[in-house]
């Protein structure tokens, strides 16, 4: 059998190591928040200047966080943009529009307490994780 | 689009992974093109074509064409 040569540029350990360099940065993100939100009671007494300094790292792990995410989703090939950029569109809109109705369900007096951030974050992640799902099923 | 990747392929005697690897694209993406899913960038195409030493028209075909 005549096999075709594969590409020179090692796609596949390329999109390997894009992905392994983001879980590293998604680590060093959601550790440094957690420091950042319970180091101040737990740790170090409410100081300020730790707690700024620990919000810097926190922002400086985010943005590294963004630049990985921005690389590997620039090495994926067209069909894995495609299913990215779809999960994307689904997970902004639906943060959008649950976002504000959840905003103003507390306004309008329909829910007894504060809504929290987070909420919306997971509801984010859900629909991301459904928007993959979903559009890896239909170009399967 | 229509295309005749897999009949090429097949006539290669080339599974999609080899194919994949050559064009530097996941198996999914050969599959779903191959299937009319997915309709592949121009810079793709052109690799495909130089893969396969066919002019883009003779691998690809645009549906409105018929």
């Amino acid at each position: 059998m005549n096999t075709p040569t594969a590409g020179p540029g090692n796609w596949n350990d390329r999109l390997k190591k894009n992905s392994i360099r983001l879980g590293y940065w998604t680590a060093a993100w959601v550790g440094t928040l957690a420091i950042a939100a319970f180091g101040p009671k737990f740790i170090w007494d409410y100081n300020h200047y730790i707690s700024v300094l620990a919000l810097i790292v926190n922002l400086a792990m985010g943005a590294g966080w963004i630049l990985a995410n921005k690389q590997n989703l620039r090495d994926m090939d067209g069909l894995q943009q495609k299913i990215q950029l779809e999960a994307t569109a689904l997970a902004l809109g639906v943060g959008i529009v649950a976002g504000l109705s959840y905003e103003l369900l507390e306004d309008v007096h329909l829910i007894g307490f504060q809504p929290e951030i987070s909420h919306l974050v997971i509801v984010m992640s859900l629909s991301y994780a459904i928007g993959l799902f979903t559009g890896n099923r239909r170009y399967q | 689009m229509k295309n005749r990747l897999k009949v090429l392929r097949a006539e290669r005697d080339w599974t999609q992974a080899q194919l994949a690897d050559a064009l530097e694209v996941s198996r999914q993406t050969i599959n779903a093109i191959e299937t009319g899913k997915f309709d592949p960038s121009l810079p793709l195409a052109f690799k495909v074509s130089r893969l396969f030493s066919l002019a883009i028209e003779a691998i690809f075909e645009d549906d409105e064409s018929e």
